[in-house]
């Protein structure tokens, strides 16, 4: 019998459709939009100019205050324009953008890093390079890593979960990158381990990516401290919360962390960046995305720099089929539509997902049958039906009594809704309404 | 037979009684003063309870405008200066006098002048459209048409106009109870003086983009050239973040700037139409004919 965690979750469609296509490495686009605000926190403060020129792995905007994160420019050229564009949060933000240097071979040249096992550098170094080197969760919540390192000493951390789940259907980007960098990110775990003096790291990865478990297990033979855990496949798996849960049997409490219970949680995608910061000293300036859609001609994944429009992406996969209604930013059930195809890749972009017309269709919604099936279905054992009239009758303070703010928003309430209520819509209102209130602040 | 009727009266009499007294005690014992001016102030409010004045309903604001000594920020504008007026008089306080205001829509984005490039399928509601993106047009500053404002006005002095897919509000109606200016997510409902004759000039966008992108979104944008600024004898107009700003106590509704606005963001309103638009038409005959409409007679009503 596989782990899960317990309560609620479903089994959306999986469509990993680019699961056999190797990460490409894509030329480097004519123009990047790099916003200042990719992280969890405040946002970073520019600290380039207009016609400057900058280098490769340059630091163009500094970090902000201890939750924030540096942002490191990802190609050699001008900075053109400092303004506000579009990105994924669908309003106009503050981007930094810079022109490539055709005439630079840096940009061009073929990045193939060596393996480095040995570890080098002294505990507080690795968290300076983390620091340094601009290392946020490249799972999607994108939170500055450094911060989730810096641990107080009170606390008694005795397990790193590393987490390849990739619940979400469709994306493939971690599971390739478990495929081809499995050494790397073996590395990247002894190195988190070392820097933090964790005993035990656990690997967990749902079933349905068979090749990237027998890959770790054969590679983790001899090594008796990281474990690799198969994992039964269920969304949201992926969220940290029921990560814990399904591995360790630990319930992280309500308002905590994981590491209240004594657990650290980071992305594959993270353990590899991390790896090449600390190695290789290289700023995250790039990362895996997939780009696919059941209409699209070639889906694939690539590496893409930070910055670059989607619409180059696009592009490189066939261009967009003619009945697109939506480009989403991430995966099906928790990725974000995007407003223009020159929205930047950033940091949390874990994919692009093509949705023709039919698929986008949002059905016309009707009342509450009170059938129970978003009770049934939610991993944090929430009232969705109950929260969302709540805040439709804008009764928050019911609602906070409720717990609103525990939900995850995973979207299985309005996934499994046979009156296609719009749940989650109303419930994300609710919890930016009370973030705001005065009580909700007291009681926290 | 008797005994038993006589027996009954008896018990409940005396059961009757015993209540009074109970109840003549308690009332006695738990009596609350409760001020009589508070009930004659609720009756001369609106009861509107629109909670335009801060307090949640008229009985609120009522107990209020007893208790306070210093009611001079205490304003009911629904009501206004005669209602405000006539409770001074029974209280023996004194209150400042506002001028009647009236709430205006800062955006002429409709379809035509705003093209949609986005759509939004989510819930009928500007809050959650708010939540998840910029709105359905290039301009993010403006109007998102899903009418939570509509929604919020308790006197029916809104309405969505289907055409051009803005709110319309029924400056008659109006109690400036500020209902709207809250329930709107992107700021753009306004409370200003309603004039003589409801004359009312005002800069109707709230685009905050340079002029290029702003013009590009919408046709009605303020670009933010600063003509009115330069024209305006009063220095009523501010410019900030390229985008005017009028002064409604400082305009002097000399209509300079409607004239010089490049993109017509300057709405004027109830103003009778100027003399130059209604130059002597030629007719075919040949007669001259001047057309000339009184001063005082539009819009009055």
């Amino acid at each position: 019998m596989l782990k899960t965690f317990p309560k609620g979750g479903i089994h959306p469609h999986e469509n990993k459709i680019t699961s056999s296509k190797a990460i490409k490495r894509l030329a480097p686009p004519k123009v990047v939009y790099v916003p200042i605000s990719q992280h969890i926190g405040i946002p970073s403060k520019i600290i380039v100019e207009r016609k400057e020129k900058v280098k490769i792995g340059q630091v163009i905007a500094k970090s902000g205050g201890y939750i924030s994160s540096n942002i490191h420019s990802p190609v050699a050229g001008t900075v053109t324009k400092l303004d506000k564009f579009f990105d994924s949060s669908g309003y106009k933000k503050q981007c930094i953008v810079i022109r490539t240097d055709a005439k630079d071979k840096s940009n061009f040249e073929e990045i193939d890093l060596p393996l480095l096992t040995e570890i080098k550098l002294s505990e507080k170094d690795i968290l300076q390079h983390i620091t340094d080197y601009g290392i946020v969760g490249l799972g999607g919540a994108t939170f500055p890593s450094h911060v989730k390192l810096n641990i107080q000493k009170d606390k008694n951390i005795d397990c790193l979960i590393i987490n390849g789940v990739e619940c979400e259907p469709y994306l493939t980007a971690d599971h390739r990158l478990m495929l081809e960098k499995a050494e790397e990110i073996i590395v990247g775990i002894q190195i988190l381990m070392f820097a933090l003096h964790i005993e035990k790291a656990i690997i967990g990865i749902e079933n349905n990516k068979k090749n990237a478990i027998e890959n770790f297990k054969e590679l983790t033979k001899n090594n008796h401290k990281i474990k690799v855990a198969a994992l039964k496949i269920k969304y949201p798996q992926g969220s940290e919360k029921q990560l814990v849960r399904a591995l360790l049997k630990r319930e992280v409490p309500k308002n905590g962390l994981p590491l209240d219970v004594g657990v650290i949680v980071h992305n594959v995608g993270t353990i590899f960046a991390i790896y090449e910061a600390v190695q290789h000293n290289k700023s995250l300036t790039e990362r895996a995305v997939t780009v696919t859609g059941k209409k699209i001609k070639d889906p694939s994944n690539f590496w893409v720099k930070i910055g670059t429009p989607v619409i180059d992406l696009i592009n490189e996969v066939g261009g967009l089929p003619e009945d697109t209604r939506k480009i989403l930013n991430g995966g099906p059930m928790m990725g974000k539509a995007i407003k223009n195809t020159n929205v930047p890749i950033t940091k949390g972009t874990s994919g692009i997902l093509v949705i023709s017309e039919e698929e986008a269709e949002r059905k016309k919604s009707s009342n509450c049958i009170r059938c129970g099936e978003c009770v049934f279905v939610c991993p944090m054992g929430l009232e969705p039906h109950l929260l969302m009239n709540l805040t439709e009758k804008r009764m928050f303070e019911n609602a906070f009594n409720e717990d609103i703010m525990t939900c995850i928003e995973c979207g299985s309430c309005s996934y499994v809704c046979p009156s296609h209520r719009p749940l989650l819509d109303y419930i994300r209102f609710g919890k930016s309404i009370i973030k705001t209130l005065e009580f909700a602040k007291d009681k926290k | 037979m008797t005994v038993s009727i006589i027996y009954s009266v008896l018990l409940l009499t005396s059961l009757g009684i015993i209540a009074a007294i109970i109840l003549y005690l308690v009332s006695k014992k738990f009596y609350v003063y409760e001020d009589p001016l508070i009930t004659e102030v609720e009756e001369i409010l609106p009861a509107a309870n629109c909670a335009g004045c801060g307090s949640p309903g008229c009985r609120s604001f009522a107990e209020k405008l007893v208790g306070t000594e210093d009611i001079s920020d205490l304003f009911c504008p629904v009501g206004g200066n005669d209602v405000m007026k006539s409770i001074a008089n029974l209280l023996g306080k004194e209150v400042a006098e506002k001028d009647p205001t009236v709430a205006v829509l800062l955006c002429q984005g409709s379809c035509d002048m705003r093209p949609k490039t986005t759509q939004f399928q989510g819930p009928d509601s500007c809050a959650i459209s708010a939540l998840v993106f910029s709105g359905e047009t290039d301009c993010q500053y403006g109007c998102l048409g899903k009418g939570d404002c509509v929604e919020s006005c308790l006197f029916d002095a809104m309405y969505m106009d289907k055409e051009t897919g803005l709110p319309v509000i029924i400056t008659d109606s109006c109690t400036s109870c500020g209902a709207c200016v809250e329930a709107c997510p992107k700021n753009i409902i306004e409370m200003r003086p309603k004039n003589k004759r409801d004359l009312k000039i005002y800069v109707g966008c709230m685009n905050e983009d340079k002029g290029g992108i702003a013009k590009k979104a919408c046709a009605v944008a303020c670009i933010g050239c600063s003509k009115c600024f330069d024209v305006c004898p009063k220095d009523a107009i501010t410019m900030e973040n390229n985008l005017a700003y009028i002064d409604p106590y400082l305009c002097t509704l000399c209509r300079k700037c409607v004239d010089v606005c490049p993109t017509h963001s300057i709405i004027e309103t109830n103003f009778p139409p100027k003399k130059k638009k209604t130059l002597p038409i030629p007719s075919k005959e040949k007669k001259i004919k001047v057309i000339v409409e009184p001063l005082n007679s539009n819009n009055d009503a």
